[in-house]
């Protein structure tokens, strides 16, 4: 009697475990682990809005994406997460080129440009967040500023160029810079900002508000910091400069998603990625966090260039994570 | 925010100790084995991951070198000291002259004084910095009010302030118990004698005082070597700060796990230090054969004693309070959604809670053997609770987080290991108070109940702990309070989902948002300052 109940107990088991990888319409009521290097405030109302529409039920770890991709490359195959849901290519791409991640399906994939996602398919892009210079349009002219970053060590810039180089978004651009530039051409670049005496700040936003606030006429950050800023007061005169030559300078970082490969809930967790590519969600990127929408169609906030229209260099995005340790030893050995 | 000095216990203020050691009759019987069950469960999922973090250092032997050429070791040291001696120096002075001017003078008010000279005990240094951040600045409060923009308090100066505020409680209390120890006749005399005032403490009182401001300077000298919330909202890249960023920053956590290794090895130099400070120093037991003669201050001195009490109290309170409380308004008036998490209030009230029972409950075997069977095994016992009390916190999250997801892994992530770490890292609070209350315990009331047929269990059960109740009571505040304030391994070994005050805090802080962190921390303030205010009319000894 007994071993009929448990075999029974296990089939229906297996049934529901068969169904959670089949059905579209069996992941409600599941359960999964979301692994987020995006902050709560700036996902956490587009993950209560996926809980609501599905019905699955979300557990979210937020952390630094370097410390959770760091964090999935410990735990390996035994990880809790379902789903790497990151700010940065080059911690996607650690998690990735571990074989953590599962290979996505292609109504997944071909959502977003093929630029903007791992070259295996592995992970995707939702959203994009473009290097930029921010200056002070009363005190700088866009003429004047230099066609690459490397201008910016000219000693005409001594003083004038903030940067905020123990920052995650900068580290990428210094990584992007290694795979394009080489190590040693990187090494000069970041010697010739310590020589140029570049003001540094702890983030972007300190950078765009010493730039707005009059403190220093130029900074390196990513485009959206200035219109968070824009959204919160009136008189903004700071700017945005895309360079128009592709450099690491212009590179476009995506945040993107994966699911792990050791996930048990494999279809929940390609419904969340799904619902990060949706129309509404792309929108949400675009209006609430200023990011640029990867899904064609949806287009960017008001006063935003096309993204097809920018300089975006071409590089292996997930290959960053091969050099993004290196960035940061560059970085310390630069003295900055 | 790290380490915390013991209230009662360790550094045994009241002599209890001594007092004992002649009461206390030597025992012959073994202690039952179950006694050692509970302290060593708790005390292992801390230590052996500290040992296991040894073994994977020593087994990267060559990476670890290169870290430490790296990253600079050399001039991490330099800061880190640095800010150790600044801090030491100025918490000792600030600490020493409010113990004697509450001890010795005559100031009218002075248990009201004393209740808050010793209040920023209840603020986290974290929140200290948080407040001073918020108030500096081109855009802080200070410049919103005046039009004067001050620079930001941060870097090593803000690091330094926000530091001192927060551990010279800990020199007053020590300082002050010693100080009523101390007979008053001999600075009487010195009196007597001519000497003014100043020259009376400066050479009677001061070197009798020494072997307790060592032994604070040492407290105060850890805690700062350990902190992590003050140094690393100030941007001061001492180790703390620059261990977690390697372990955020970093792929490879090799780095985090080497400097860690460095980290411990300094504190145990320090631990060790304290100990031989402590072995060679006369703690004075007697107690004054009269009441104290309060010394009457000259009008000046009066004045300046109420001034200095004032500006430290102004620094270490009612900045902080003030600032936290001016920016939930204004950020209020400027429409950003200002709310209390609800669910980090639950989270840090559950994990607090827990911590304390915990701490509790393991307390107890540790003070039967501690007292009752006092030898070399249980002396042994008691210096583990005392040297995991003292690690650097964030070196323990780093060294838990490591070992339990390689071999613990159905408690990784998980609550129970977070109380488990918490209970231990701090049960060295809750093993002081029931030891104190236990020394006041006759044995021969025990004696009776086993003689009259009770198994040990039994009598431990229905004697010792309705006796011992209430100093479990008090130290079972002080893990919840302690908990409350912890930082780093709250932060690196919460579940999923789960978040506290001292997380919010940190992490909007952090991300530059002062309104949602000083929401956070006002409601962390008032959640606190419950036990607190338990602890502070239990042991009124110390204030009035």
């Amino acid at each position: 009697m007994k071993r009929v109940a448990l075999a029974v107990v296990v089939l229906t088991l297996v049934a529901a475990a068969c169904g959670n990888d089949d059905g579209a319409g069996s992941i409600e009521g599941s359960k999964i682990t979301v692994y987020s290097g995006r902050s709560e405030d700036l996902v956490g109302p587009l993950i209560e809005q996926f809980e609501h529409d599905s019905g699955v039920n979300v557990a979210v770890r937020y952390a630094g994406s370097t410390e959770l991709a760091a964090t999935i490359l410990e735990e390996g195959s035994g990880s809790p997460a379902d789903v790497f849901f990151a700010q940065d290519p080059a911690s996607l791409g650690a998690v990735a080129l571990a074989d953590l991640l599962t290979e996505l399906p292609p109504e997944l994939l071909e959502v977003v440009p093929a630029q903007f996602s791992d070259s295996n398919g592995r992970w995707v892009g939702t959203s994009g967040r473009s290097r930029v210079v921010a200056y002070d349009a009363t005190r700088v002219s866009a003429a004047d500023l230099p066609t690459t970053e490397d201008g910016f060590t000219d000693s005409v810039w001594k003083g004038r160029v903030g940067i905020a180089p123990t920052n995650g978004s900068f580290l990428s651009f210094v990584a992007a810079k290694i795979l394009l530039d080489g190590e040693q051409a990187t090494l000069d670049w970041l010697k010739g900002m310590k020589a140029n005496a570049s003001p540094t700040f702890p983030k972007n936003s300190a950078i765009v508000a010493a730039v707005d606030e009059g403190q220093v006429e130029t900074g390196l950050v990513n485009h959206y910091y200035l219109f968070r800023r824009k959204a919160e007061l009136s008189d903004v005169v700071a700017e945005n400069h895309f360079f128009e030559v592709a450099t690491a300078g212009s590179l476009v970082m995506p945040a993107g998603a994966g699911i792990l490969a050791s996930s048990s809930q494999q279809a929940a967790a390609r419904a969340f990625i799904e619902f990060l590519l949706s129309e509404a969600s792309q929108e949400y990127f675009a209006s609430e966090t200023f990011e640029y929408p990867l899904r064609p169609g949806v287009s960017p906030y008001e006063g935003l260039p096309a993204i097809d229209s920018l300089a975006v260099p071409i590089l292996n995005l997930s290959e960053l994570a091969t050099v993004l340790d290196r960035a940061t030893d560059l970085v310390t050995e630069a003295g900055l | 925010m790290t380490v915390q000095a013991p209230i009662e216990g360790h550094n045994d203020p009241l002599g209890a100790e001594e007092m004992a050691t002649t009461a206390r009759r030597p025992r012959a019987r073994r202690p039952p084995w179950w006694l050692w069950a509970a302290p060593v469960l708790i005390l292992i999922p801390v230590l052996v991951p500290v040992a296991a973090l040894f073994l994977r250092v020593l087994g990267a032997t060559e990476s670890a070198w290169a870290t430490l050429f790296s990253i600079r070791t050399a001039e991490l040291l330099v800061r880190s000291s640095l800010l150790v001696v600044l801090v030491t120096t100025t918490s000792l002075i600030v600490g020493v002259a409010a113990s004697w001017i509450l001890v010795r003078s005559n100031l009218r008010w002075k248990s009201v004084w004393g209740v808050l000279v010793a209040m920023p005990l209840v603020i986290p240094s974290y929140v200290i910095a948080l407040s001073y951040l918020a108030a500096s600045g081109p855009r802080g409060l200070i410049a919103d009010l005046t039009g004067v923009g001050l620079p930001v308090a941060s870097g090593l100066g803000g690091a330094w302030v926000a530091l001192t505020l927060s551990t010279y409680p800990y020199v007053f209390l020590i300082t002050a118990a010693a100080l009523r120890r101390i007979d008053p006749s001999l600075e009487e005399a010195a009196a007597g004698l001519g000497a003014h005032t100043w020259r009376a403490f400066r050479t009677v009182a001061l070197p009798q005082l020494r072997p307790s401001m060592g032994a604070a300077a040492l407290l105060v000298g850890l805690y700062t070597l350990s902190d992590f919330g003050a140094v690393s909202l100030m941007r001061f890249d001492a180790f703390t700060r620059v261990i977690y960023a390697q372990y955020s920053g970093r792929l490879d956590r090799t780095p985090a796990a080497v400097l860690s290794v460095v980290l411990i090895l300094i504190a145990l130099a320090l631990i060790f230090g304290e100990e031989r400070t402590r072995g060679r120093s006369a703690y004075y037991t007697q107690r004054p054969s009269r009441p104290l003669q309060p010394r009457t201050l000259r009008p000046g001195a009066r004045a300046g004693a109420i001034t200095f009490l004032g500006v430290i109290v102004i620094l270490g309170v009612v900045v902080p309070v003030s600032v936290l409380v001016a920016w939930v308004v204004r950020g209020a008036s400027l429409g950003m959604a200002v709310s209390v998490d609800w669910g980090a209030v639950g989270g840090s009230l559950v994990a607090s809670a827990l911590a304390a029972v915990v701490a509790s409950a393991a307390a107890i075997p540790i003070a039967v053997l501690a007292v009752r069977y006092t030898n070399r095994a249980t002396r042994w016992l008691e210096r583990s609770v005392y040297v995991t009390f003292s690690l650097p916190h964030i070196t323990v999250a780093l060294a838990v987080v490591f070992f339990s997801v390689n071999f613990l892994e159905p408690l990784y992530q998980s609550l129970a290991l977070l109380v488990v770490v918490y209970a231990a890292i701090f049960l060295a609070q809750a093993t002081g108070s029931a030891r104190a209350a236990l020394l006041q315990v006759n044995p021969n009331l025990e004696e009776a109940a086993r003689s009259l047929g009770k198994g040990p269990l039994a009598a431990l059960r229905d004697v010792t702990v309705p006796l011992i109740w209430k100093g479990l009571l008090a130290g079972g505040a002080l893990v919840f309070l302690t908990t409350m304030k912890e930082l780093p391994v709250t932060l690196i070994l919460r579940p999923t989902g789960f978040s506290t005050l001292a997380v919010r805090v940190w992490s909007a802080a952090d991300e530059l948002f002062y309104a949602r962190a000083a929401a956070s921390a006002l409601v962390l303030l008032l959640v606190a300052a419950v036990p607190m205010y338990f602890l502070v009319i239990r042991n009124r000894e110390y204030v009035s």
